[in-house]
């Protein structure tokens, strides 16, 4: 990916994830969340990870943001939005985030290669699918099909979940 | 071309912001959704190491990506009970700010 689409990317990924926290309206920090999933979709197709990103799109822009939206308006929020921000937790929330910042940012700086450019993959391969999915049915078979009973526990947990009487 | 560092920052900076969001925010529908920012910022690291790290073939090294496959379906079905407990618990209470959610038993 040339420099310039990486950083228009990532600043996509950056602003709109900060927006995320920012907005006070939680209906507009879920479409800053879209867009955010989408700039990082963008990135994984910089990094020649074709499925990943489609993958990306379709589960999180796709279904995880409806399922969000769907919730945020189911209630209704405004009484939210007039809470008083409590200073101190702002302070110690940010003072605690900056120094895990500052930390990543020194185990990055002693990484070997992380200075380098990836190196060049043969032009005529770009179907990645195909090595990916024979990845997943051969050597990750098992695991594959525990993922499948997990994604079924969890429908009818959501269905137990969502009776509308609790016992 | 962007170097891997630069992709790791990008990653740690997108975790960094989850972070905070859980740290800073009351409301529990903007916490969940900043822990699937920090989710998908340890998708993109493992991304850039599986675009690094080329093997013999000179293609990526693909078992990361198998990984962050797994990783986002986990994170879907997660994502949708998160939700229906969030949901329970609004018809429980009428509120998504946690410090109004502060006794175990109700």
């Amino acid at each position: 990916m040339p420099s310039l689409l990486f950083w228009i990317f990532a600043a996509v990924t950056l602003v709109f994830g900060a927006a995320v926290v920012l907005n006070r309206n939680p209906v507009a920090s879920a479409l800053s969340l879209a867009l955010s999933f989408l700039g990082l979709a963008a990135l994984f197709m910089g990094l020649d990870a074709f499925f990943i990103g489609i993958i990306q799109v379709l589960v999180y822009a796709g279904a995880v943001m409806v399922l969000f939206l769907f919730i945020i308006m189911l209630f209704d929020l405004r009484a939210e939005e007039r809470r008083r921000i409590n200073k101190v937790a702002v302070v110690g929330g940010s003072a605690v985030s900056l120094a895990l910042f500052v930390q990543i940012c020194l185990v990055i700086a002693e990484l070997r290669g992380a200075h380098d450019q990836f190196p060049p993959l043969p032009a005529t391969r770009t179907d990645d699918v195909r090595d990916i999915g024979l990845l997943l049915f051969n050597n990750f078979n098992l695991p594959f099909q525990v993922i499948g009973v997990l994604v079924l526990v969890a429908t009818i947990g959501v269905i137990v979940l969502s009776k509308r009487e609790l016992r | 071309m962007a170097t891997l560092g630069q992709y790791l920052i990008v990653s740690g900076l997108l975790f960094t912001i989850g972070f905070a969001g859980v740290m800073l925010r009351r409301n529990i529908i903007i916490i969940f959704m900043s822990l699937e920012l920090m989710l998908n910022a340890a998708n993109l690291s493992l991304v850039a190491f599986s675009r690094y790290r080329v093997g013999a073939d000179g293609l990526p090294n693909y078992n990361a990506q198998v990984f962050v496959f797994f990783i986002i379906t986990v994170a879907a079905a997660e994502v949708a009970l998160g939700l229906a407990i969030i949901v329970a618990l609004y018809r429980a209470r009428q509120t998504t700010h946690v410090e109004d959610i502060s006794t175990l038993k109700f």
